[in-house]
């Protein structure tokens, strides 16, 4: 069984984004079996989630890494010889549905400020998490750009804290991971 | 379905995987092992270093070609065992390493001699196994052998916790196992195949170049008929060394940073190079973009990973090499009538190099020098003895001087390296074939740092020949200094201590110190007689250097031919 379906090996050299949706054993030590494979092999990760999947003893994991072809197709081949992992679908923006959420809290003393934030989080299509007389708490839902492009726009309030969870993906429509 | 504990089931997990022996040394946390090894047929190799048992391991592997076992007790023992570990793995060779561990309850709390040996070990180990209830043992014992032995072999930990070595359950020993997320490819894609078969018969000037996949899928007959119905020139990486018998017609030898002088030439030479189970390492082709640039480059391998990994190819066969050749000859036409006349010019270029070399390369003169010493050792040594080195000069001087005759019968660490492998390797590589003499040609500095296991040859009468070219330095170090750094000499001279005849007779060994070619030619016959371990201290000069040499970093056409 080939492990890896998507072949999205062109011959272009650029660096770019790319997601791996990697099914694992789901057990203790996988995931230190792959970030020790990144680090060993000087591959990059930019996230990392791991959730269980439909099937209780496989995990999702959804790796983003940027890189350029060469290099990310050496970084699957090597995905694909340890033993926990079962498969592996190279994502992109066109074949897939990702998303990220980010928790971005915000100096807002001033009440304009905290309603100018909330136009914008509305705007994002966000959610307000947590006000209070000096900080805002802002939840956005979507891809990384969109989130990064909602940082820079209320950067200048002045950020205080992010959390991102980093990216989840799914290939789009019938691709089944046939397991 | 009967009741045992953990320990009994690894002693009959074993038994059925047909082990015959085992090298360890045990500890607090293996105690339950050993106590089950009272009971068990399999013959046990008491080491004095657990490195020189994970060695021994890989040695019995290459030779017996099946996986080797060793055994270590939690923490030290343990990472005692890392190096031949990772020896193991750079090269390839599926060896089961079972370590105790502390009890489930200890873990995590820094108990005595605990060390997380499977986080230390991930990077050079194909898989790890710790069994947190003793009726897992039996089918963790199956895949490990499943996973080691299959595919591209490798080093599997099998680390049991000392609470579950003791523990008694019922357990089960499952015939078939399934891994799923490991699956070997073995045969390969017929159309890349047919690519191969093409720009094969398409050149005037092929080449071969067969590495160590083709030792570990034992495809010596189907590389020989290969290169003979096309009448290739075969070279070798140096893990290869051996794949192809090398007194014959169309055999270079080894390329690399000290390959034969004719086979680093005539590979530049080439407008088709066939990659055979070999990784285009840095040490084999010097630079990655100069080496096959422009030709054809085809690669075969069994490891997805390898291709495109130093090299960009032009054909990938990815399968079993033995399977993918087989099948790649079956496509040769039979009546194929290779224009004769270009092939008689290419491999007249092998001729005219070789001359060309045996002319232009002088012998450094002394009585007694490596090439001499060795050239002797191939003319008494039957074709089919045992050959294993140690790693610096005395390695490369093997490279060079000592050519493999029976397929299969050499080996070294060829890609970790490690000084201290060649000894206790050879022990291992007798166990797995008493019949036949083993030879580890060894340097003073490499075999200094393993020569305990004289105790191990001795005592358990797995006899084999050190033959210690020994110059009184780490030599390879030294000529790095003398070449590039000036003659500027920084820890390198190991002077003449030990006495390495007085040593070896300590452990009961036998011992000659030759003075003349003729000495070592009555001291080799004796040794090859004899039941018991011997050592042949060989003095050489210590400026004797190994050439060719291609430096670090350069590419095939910069080599060195002499000083």
């Amino acid at each position: 069984m080939q492990k890896n379906k998507i072949s999205i090996f062109d011959d272009d050299n650029e660096n770019k984004m790319y997601i791996l949706s990697v099914i694992v054993e789901n057990k203790p030590g996988v995931l230190f079996r792959i970030t020790n494979l990144f680090r060993s092999r000087n591959f990059n990760i930019e996230s990392i989630t791991v959730g269980i999947t439909e099937k209780p003893d496989l995990s999702r994991m959804t790796i983003t890494t940027v890189s350029d072809v060469k290099t990310l197709e050496q970084l699957v081949k090597q995905l694909q010889k340890l033993i926990d992992v079962i498969q592996i679908n190279v994502l992109n923006k066109e074949n897939a549905v990702y998303r990220e959420l980010a928790l971005i809290k915000m100096n807002a003393k001033d009440p304009t400020t905290r309603i100018e934030i909330a136009n914008f989080a509305t705007i994002y299509r966000g959610n307000i998490m947590d006000i209070s007389n000096e900080t805002i708490t802002v939840e956005i839902i979507g891809t990384p750009d969109k989130i990064d492009a909602f940082k820079n726009l209320v950067s200048s309030y002045g950020i205080i804290q992010v959390a991102r969870t980093g990216v989840s993906a799914l290939p789009r429509g019938a691709v089944n991971d046939d397991l | 379905m009967s009741e045992m504990s953990g320990a009994a089931a690894l002693m009959a997990a074993l038994e059925k995987e047909k082990v015959d022996y085992i090298f360890g040394l045990p500890g607090g946390a293996n105690l339950p092992i050993y106590d089950a090894l009272v009971d068990s047929k399999i013959r046990h190799i008491l080491v004095r270093h657990e490195q020189s048992a994970a060695h021994m391991a890989d040695g019995y592997a290459r030779i017996k070609r099946k996986a080797g076992v060793c055994f270590a007790t939690s923490g030290p023992g343990a990472t005692n065992l890392v190096t031949g570990i990772a020896t193991a793995y750079a090269d390839s060779s599926p060896i089961i390493a079972v370590t105790g561990q502390v009890a489930l309850p200890m873990i995590g709390k820094d108990a005595f001699q605990e060390t997380d040996i499977i986080g230390v070990t991930n990077p050079v180990t194909k898989y790890a196994f710790q069994p947190r209830v003793a009726s897992e043992i039996p089918e963790m014992v199956k895949k490990s052998f499943y996973i080691a032995e299959s595919g591209r072999p490798g080093p599997v930990l099998i680390d049991i916790p000392k609470d579950v070595q003791q523990q008694v359950t019922k357990m089960e020993f499952p015939e078939y196992i399934k891994v799923r997320g490991y699956n070997p490819i073995v045969d390969a894609d017929l159309s890349e195949i047919n690519k191969a078969c093409e720009m094969i018969l398409k050149a005037e000037k092929p080449m071969i170049m067969a590495g160590g996949g083709v030792i570990l899928s034992g495809a010596f007959s189907e590389l020989q008929a290969l290169a003979e119905l096309l009448s290739i020139p075969v070279v070798t990486t140096f893990k290869g060394k051996g794949a192809f018998p090398e007194n014959h017609p169309l055999a270079l030898g080894p390329i690399g940073m000290h390959g034969h002088a004719e086979a680093n030439k005539m590979v530049q030479e080439a407008d088709c190079i066939l990659a055979i189970g070999a990784r285009f390492s840095d040490r084999t082709v010097g630079r990655f973009d100069e080496f096959g640039k422009d030709i054809n480059v085809i690669h075969f391998d069994v490891d997805p990973a390898e291709i495109g990994k130093n090299k960009s190819v032009n054909a990938a066969v990815i399968g079993d090499v033995k399977s993918s050749l087989r099948s790649l000859i079956k496509l040769i036409p039979k009546n194929l009538r290779t224009n004769e006349e270009i092939s008689k010019l290419w491999l007249g270029r092998k001729r005219e190099l070789v001359n060309y070399y045996e002319d232009s390369i002088k012998d450094y003169s002394r009585e007694i020098t490596a090439k001499k010493a060795l050239k002797k050792l191939r003319e008494i040594l039957p074709a089919d003895g045992i050959v294993t080195t140690e790693v610096g000069q005395c390695q490369m001087w093997a490279s060079l001087h000592f050519d493999v005759i029976s397929p299969g019968t050499f080996f070294s660490s060829t890609g970790l390296g490690t000084m201290g492998f060649g000894f206790p390797a050879s022990i291992g590589a007798k166990a797995a074939r008493n019949d036949i003499p083993v030879v580890d040609i060894a340097g003073d500095g490499s075999f200094s740092m393993t020569e305990n296991s004289l105790a191990v040859s001795v005592l358990e009468k797995l006899p084999v020949i050190v033959f210690l070219l020994n110059n009184q330095m780490l030599g390879m170090v030294a000529q790095w200094q003398r070449t590039f750094y000036n003659r500027r000499y920084s820890g390198v001279h190991q002077k003449n201590c030990p006495d390495y005849c007085k040593l070896a007779e300590s452990y009961g060994a036998q011992a000659h110190r030759v003075g003349s070619m003729d000495e070592l030619e009555k001291s080799l016959k004796v040794a090859i007689k004899s039941d018991i371990a011997t050592v042949i201290d060989i003095p050489i000069d210590p400026d004797e250097d190994v050439y060719p040499f291609v430096a670090p970093g350069t590419g095939l056409k910069d080599m060195i031919i002499g000083a």
